[in-house]
């Protein structure tokens, strides 16, 4: 999607680029992506930011082979769904050693270039995982 | 008050590389109008299910277009989005206008155009049913999504690849004589066990291919359901909603929306998963299909893929299952929920191109997303 400006990033910067999660103080659930009103208590609930460390284990995943377009030059790559220590899930690219990724496995966060819009367009940045030893 | 349908129609699937959206939305309208005998000025209303016109093809404001193309101005038209349910949501919304009383012949169509922009741009406009900030962006697709699902579900109930290509296997060979197919030819598991990784552990057979297409019904109140000499009923009608994006999902080898959904219109039709005689279910991807089995009860958890080892899922079986070869067969995402009422119309009439015999109560089952939608309808005969 070639057409993204710039406040969509800014707007994002605390989830996409420090893992800002929230957390309903009423409840206890943890939600990543961050959201304003918690699911299970509605308005009754108290949403407030919640640093997450990014630590946690593959529950399922896939080795992509043929990608969308701007994801072309990092085939093949393997997309997670990760769950995080605090509670809560989150999708992400887990790079390194791909033949080594398995159900279970242990991975923490890094920073990487996530694809280019074009020749000319913005570069995306964003957190990718690798596999704890 | 009971709703019957009384006429169905739907284009051929495929690249209409020279027809356009309202092309194959007239076609597909006037198919189902045939059918019912009837005359378009009969119609009070219209509900058009559409995933993604605006990005296809850059156009909005599709009921507009649709009865302008009809020539049915000035009756109400609404167009009915979700994602790949949204024929379906098209169907129950024309079956609830006539329940209210407001209508007593409604027509309920669907209609995609895929094929307008490079594959590229498709797959990117499919994933618009995912969840664009957080699954969109790191590189996830469609099928890794519903890859992501089978991996799970391979693993916690030891389906091996080989069992998994059943699926499309048993699909192609349904769509064999389906006048209506994207593809008329039968394939082996070897075949699909050769076919190239899309995303793993999926390979392009077990895909529904990218589909231009139309399929229109005619719905009408009982009351008028008399003047018809082979009224389809709606037994029972059931949508769910679930999370959005698969990570907030508990479970990644069930999914919730397909029960609920399932459960209510099973609770009104008043029949049990045993009593359904033909089933159309969404089988995007091979491993859809044996999720569906599960979720609509007609197998045990994780045992799914008995029915297919078994060959109960063929024709001739306990319950056939995508009798038209199903979503492999063409997959036009907005009109794919009333193609395949369409299916089980025929099927309940006696009158399709794989007939299961004597088939007296249909269901359809149509996912939108990777099951944060989901509506489930039940038809039968007099």
């Amino acid at each position: 999607m070639p057409y993204k400006s710039v406040p969509l990033f800014w707007r994002l910067k605390k989830p996409k680029y420090n893992l800002t999660g929230t957390k309903c103080t009423k409840c206890e659930n943890v939600y990543f992506p961050p959201r304003n009103l918690c699911p299970a208590c509605r308005r009754s609930g108290d949403i407030q930011e919640l640093q997450l460390s990014g630590k946690g284990k593959i529950l399922s995943y896939t080795i992509i082979r043929t990608p969308p377009e701007g994801f072309e030059h990092y085939v093949p790559y393997a997309v997670a769904i990760i769950r995080l220590d605090e509670g809560t899930n989150i999708t992400g690219q887990v790079v390194g050693d791909i033949e080594k990724i398995r159900t279970g496995k242990r991975v923490r966060p890094v920073f990487r270039k996530m694809h280019e819009d074009g020749n000319d367009g913005l570069i995306h940045y964003g957190l990718k995982f690798e596999l704890v030893d | 008050m009971r709703v019957a349908i009384v006429g169905a129609g739907c284009t051929k699937l495929g690249e209409h590389w020279m027809k356009s959206l309202r092309d194959l939305s007239t076609e597909a309208g006037a198919l189902a109008l045939k059918d019912a005998g009837i005359d378009g000025k009969k119609i009070q209303s219209l509900y058009i299910g559409n995933m993604s016109a605006g990005r296809f093809i850059g156009q909005e404001h599709l009921g507009a277009l649709a009865v302008d193309q009809a020539g049915l101005n000035p009756i109400p038209a609404t167009r009915c989005e979700s994602a790949c349910a949204s024929g379906a949501l098209a169907f129950r919304k024309a079956y609830l206008s006539i329940l209210s009383g407001e209508y007593d012949i409604v027509m309920a169509g669907g209609a995609e155009k895929m094929t307008d922009i490079k594959g590229s741009g498709a797959i990117a406009t499919l994933m618009g049913a995912g969840d664009q900030e957080w699954e969109s962006s790191v590189g996830l697709t469609f099928v890794g999504l519903y890859a992501i699902m089978a991996k799970a579900y391979m693993e916690k109930y030891k389906l091996t690849r080989k069992e998994l290509s059943l699926v499309p296997v048993k699909n192609h060979k349904h769509g064999l004589n389906n006048p209506y197919a994207q593809f008329n030819y039968e394939i082996t598991t070897d075949d699909v066990l050769r076919s190239p990784i899309i995303a793993d552990p999926l390979r392009l057979l077990d895909c529904s291919p990218i589909t231009d297409g139309a399929a229109a019904v005619v719905l009408v109140s009982e009351r008028i359901a008399k003047k018809f000499k082979n009224p389809i009923w709606i037994l029972g009608s059931g949508q769910a909603s679930d999370t959005l994006a698969l990570h907030n999902r508990k479970s990644l080898t069930e999914i919730p929306a397909t029960k609920i959904a399932a459960r209510k219109a099973y609770e009104q039709a008043k029949v049990k998963p045993k009593d359904i005689d033909i089933a159309e279910v969404h089988d995007c991807f091979s491993i859809a299909e044996i999720l569906a089995y599960e979720d609509l009860g007609f197998s045990e958890r994780g045992k799914g893929k008995e029915l297919l080892l078994k060959k109960d899922a063929m024709i001739g079986g306990r319950i056939p299952v995508n009798t038209d070869g199903g979503l492999k067969m063409g997959h036009p995402v907005g009109a794919t929920g009333i193609k395949q009422i369409v299916e089980v119309v025929k099927q309940l009439r006696g009158e399709a191109s794989n007939q299961v015999r004597n088939a007296r109560v249909g269901l359809t089952h149509n996912i939108g997303g990777s099951g944060a939608s989901c509506l489930v309808h039940i038809l039968g005969r007099e």
